[in-house]
């Protein structure tokens, strides 16, 4: 990790350690002393909330299987007497199932903020990937945990989506069986999940190091897309960064508290809170919010194997954007035609949300395809064009002269 | 370290071969039962095995739901209009072209018995509803014939046939195949 480090350990303790394990140098050049450009906005404080958010669930994660059982015939029981029997128990399980959304929240505007900005662009490749990988990571893992309260939409859900590898051509019901350990959704499923849902967040944890280790080999990308050039266009991590993180964490802290103490329930699907029952699909399953872009595309197609491939395409397709979009231009600010197919892409990525949780029929269904459309041709033709025929405005000299006026 | 190029063979190179390929098969077959242990495990498959079912209360126009394998099974008691529905339908014209007698035994063509399961994506079809007679699925609006045949919406293929035979006239085995010859 960069950075140029003049770490001398005051205390006695801390020089004998750094001579057998360098923790604090590696601490002191990675939070402290690391430079970070002086234009940085607070769209870039997100990448701190969700390691916070991270450590939230886990915590959270850890007194919830204390007291959950992952058990068919119990599971469903067993969360309830987490809500009305375990001291605190309602506030331990509403703060985990919010804090997904929340988790999520933060995720989709660290995302968008990469692509504002064209933080994916050379050289951060690497980077962006990781962050990709960390996407399709936690939407499984909120998936999975999702199904642990088995109730209807938890056990429809699953079947839903483990249905979804059956689409797979030739061994795709064996893949499903496999998934399943039986014939259907039932206790081995759910002991899996557990089990899975337990284990991928210290993965998650794993590919946020390299994320962050990726971070700091190439340097923060900044709203004005250029790189630091001397001294003047960095601050050093701590205070500044550290300051403006902590600041919007707690600001971010405020509105989940919000939903966890004034409408916890407003994000869950009130079918959930009937135990899951075999025999009867409910009269509509709507996957969770952060999942509903997705689950429209997929129901866009009138094709089963193409509806599946177009929904896991949907997501992977974010790992080729680094060569999709062709401009040297990393910023939206000097990019005017790119800034205005952005915000397009970003209404029609909230709009198909809004589809993904209307009925299938009718004039949703027109819609939902139109969006589609869009939201492929961003990646595949809007972007590799813009970069040959977009008229670009003036790069400024350094991140100083952009702050300071001097563009 | 120094490194050693040499046109022979050496024993090393010879001991780097075997290991490599020892430690592959070696890892190769550790998958097997790590891989094997998340299907049906024995008590699930024996749990699975053929169950009896009396057809005797199920009256005509009657749909029943029976579980074989965890599955929904439909019993269809078809009035002579629903037989006659799924028998005047041009089998070409199906988006899965089967015809009724297929999805039938020979003489006991009152009878339909088909996996509850939707081919879209697992959801279970409530029957009596959508505009065909059979079945309307409400998660993604696929509708099924009284064959159970898929006529409208995004499943790929008809409801399924379990393996059944029957034993009498009013009883029948699900989960074992009849000769084909009955």
């Amino acid at each position: 990790m960069s950075g140029h480090s003049t770490y001398r350990p005051q205390s006695k303790f801390m020089q004998w350690l750094e001579k057998r394990l360098p923790i604090g140098g590696l601490v002191h050049s990675s939070f402290v002393a690391y430079p970070t450009p002086r234009n940085l906005n607070y769209w870039w404080t997100f990448g701190g909330i969700l390691a916070f958010m991270l450590a939230v669930q886990i915590v959270t994660g850890i007194v919830l299987a204390m007291h959950y059982t992952p058990q068919a015939d119990m599971a469903f029981n067993s969360v309830e007497s987490i809500m009305r029997d375990v001291n605190y128990g309602w506030l331990i399980r509403y703060v985990h199932a919010n804090g997904a959304s929340m988790f999520f929240l933060a995720a989709y505007i660290h995302l968008f903020r990469g692509m504002y900005y064209g933080s994916y662009k050379e050289p951060r490749e690497v980077l962006w990937i990781l962050g990709v990988i960390l996407l399709l990571l936690m939407i499984a893992t909120g998936f999975m945990g999702y199904v642990l309260v088995w109730g209807q939409m938890s056990f429809w859900a699953a079947t839903v989506i483990t249905n979804l590898f059956s689409a797979i051509p030739g061994v795709g019901s064996t893949i499903v069986t496999w998934l399943w350990g039986g014939y259907a959704v039932g206790n081995p499923t759910l002991n899996r999940f557990f089990s899975l849902h337990y284990l991928l967040p210290f993965v998650i944890a794993g590919v946020v190091v390299l994320h962050i280790w990726a971070l700091h080999v190439v340097g923060q990308n900044n709203p004005a897309g250029i790189e630091p050039k001397s001294d003047r266009d960095t601050v050093p991590f701590t205070p500044y960064a550290t300051i403006k993180d902590t600041f919007m964490i707690v600001v971010f802290c405020i509105v989940f508290a919000w939903f966890v103490f004034y409408i916890p329930n407003y994000l869950l699907h009130p079918d959930n809170y009937i135990p899951a029952n075999p025999a009867q699909t409910p009269p509509e399953i709507v996957p969770e919010w952060y999942y509903l872009p997705f689950y429209a595309i997929l129901r866009s197609i009138p094709n089963k194997l193409l509806g599946v491939c177009a929904l896991f395409a949907s997501i992977v397709i974010l790992a080729f954007l680094p060569w999709l979009d062709t401009s040297p231009v990393r910023s939206a600010r000097y990019r005017p035609l790119y800034r205005q197919f952005f915000w397009l892409f970003v209404a029609t990525a909230i709009g198909l949300g809004y589809l993904g949780s209307r009925p299938p029929e009718g004039v949703y269904v027109v819609i939902s395809r139109i969006l589609t459309v869009y939201y492929f041709a961003f990646f595949l033709i809007i972007l590799p064009l813009l970069g040959i025929f977009e008229k670009t405005r003036p790069l400024p000299n350094s991140i100083a002269d952009s702050v300071l006026g001097k563009a | 370290m120094t490194t050693v190029s040499s046109a022979e063979p050496t024993r090393r190179d010879f001991l780097y071969i075997a290991t490599g390929a020892v430690g592959a098969i070696g890892a190769a077959a550790t998958l097997v039962p790590l891989l094997a242990q998340m299907n049906p495990d024995a008590s699930t498959v024996a749990a699975g095995a053929p169950v009896d079912i009396d057809l005797a209360p199920i009256a005509e126009g009657q749909i029943v739901k029976v579980f074989w394998r965890s599955k929904p099974i439909f019993i269809f008691h078809r009035t002579k209009k629903e037989i006659d529905e799924a028998k005047n339908v041009d089998v070409n014209s199906l988006p899965d072209p089967e015809s009724d007698a297929e999805r039938t035994k020979p003489g006991h063509e009152q009878w339909l018995v088909v996996i509850g399961i939707c081919t879209h994506l697992g959801c279970i079809p409530l029957a009596h509803q959508g505009e065909y007679g059979g079945w309307f699925c409400p998660c993604h609006g696929s509708q099924y014939d009284t064959a159970g045949r898929i006529r409208k919406g995004p499943a790929p293929r008809n409801l399924a046939l379990p393996p059944y035979t029957f034993l009498s006239d009013t009883k029948i085995r699900i989960g074992e195949e009849s000769a084909k010859t009955a």
